[in-house]
């Protein structure tokens, strides 16, 4: 079984008003150290036994789907490299 | 005969009902279009309502991209079929690549849910072609993710080629550059936040002012007819 994980990230330009209302929370927390924070989204996929190109069905996936490259980036990191 | 304007149904539309009931106190007919239809049913412009298509999971409008219908509403867009997109129908058009640039949450993370005073910024597209230069209007706008982003220079590109339609004037969600809605290059489609079908009555809306969208895609419609 191929494991895939996919971790689509908004670009930086983008303005990320969920990691704004974190950072604004921290000091609650007694943490001040910290001067940003950007919320993402981290995607598990699993493929069945028989695949084969698990690299370029993952970049396909991610591409077309899982992130909006208008507003994101992604990642893709193949975790079992024995079923590509 | 009136002109037949399909309104696409996805799971989880919301305003369906009343953008049928806008098109038909405008003058034209509604035609009901399911997401996995496999035909446009001989429509004569396509209406993308609001709502939570697929549960706006993922993304707003991300899995509807994908939907049987939107195929054939894509295949039409490109002939120049006027396609109208409304809140999560504009986030549709976005993740369709039928329109620039993208609806991002709110920067105050609120949802909003008021009156938008817009103004038209131009009347040179299929859904705006009655409105006067300049006109300003009132349309509901109720959302939690329509901050419109795009980069810079997409952003200099439509300003410069008049696909800016509609600009908030009291910007309610952060909005780059104000903009409540755009156009592709050719105008024939057309994405807004504010809700037209929403302000087609003095009893239930703020204005009158969306039955000026019906009756532009209409005027579009004969002009294109009569030529």
């Amino acid at each position: 079984m191929a494991r895939v994980v996919v971790d689509v990230m908004l670009k930086s330009e983008i303005l990320d008003p969920q990691g704004e209302a974190v950072l604004g929370a921290l000091p609650r927390l007694g943490v001040n150290d910290v001067t940003s924070v950007r919320i993402g989204k981290r995607v598990e996929i699993e493929f069945d036994d028989a695949v084969q190109n698990v690299e370029e069905q993952s970049q396909i996936i991610a591409d077309k789907l899982l992130a909006n490259p208008v507003i994101e980036n992604f990642t893709v990191s193949v975790l079992d490299e024995d079923a590509v | 005969m009136s002109a037949r304007i399909g309104i696409v149904t996805f799971p989880g539309s919301l305003d369906d009902r009343d953008a049928a009931r806008a098109v038909r106190l405008g003058g034209a007919e509604p035609v009901a279009l399911w997401h996995d239809d496999a035909v446009l049913k001989s429509v004569d412009a396509v209406f993308l309502p609001g709502g939570f298509s697929y549960g706006d999971y993922l993304r707003c409008g991300a899995i509807a991209r994908f939907s049987e219908v939107m195929g054939l509403v894509r295949d039409a867009a490109d002939r120049g079929m006027p396609v109208l997109g409304v809140c999560n129908g504009f986030q549709v058009l976005c993740e369709s690549h039928l329109l620039p640039g993208a609806l991002v949450r709110n920067a105050h993370l609120r949802y909003r849910n008021r009156p938008a005073r817009l103004r038209v910024e131009t009347n040179r597209t299929a859904w705006t072609a009655a409105f006067a230069p300049d006109a300003e209007v009132v349309l509901p706008a109720k959302h939690g993710e329509g901050r419109y982003v795009a980069d810079e220079a997409t952003l200099d590109r439509i300003e410069a080629n008049g696909q800016v339609v509609f600009r908030y004037l009291d910007n309610p969600n952060g909005a780059m550059r104000d903009i409540a809605g755009v156009a592709n290059e050719a105008g024939n489609v057309v994405g807004l936040m504010p809700h037209p079908e929403h302000a087609v009555e003095a009893l239930t809306g703020p204005s009158t002012d969306g039955l000026g969208i019906v009756a532009s895609v209409l005027a579009h419609l004969s002009e294109g007819a009569a030529r």
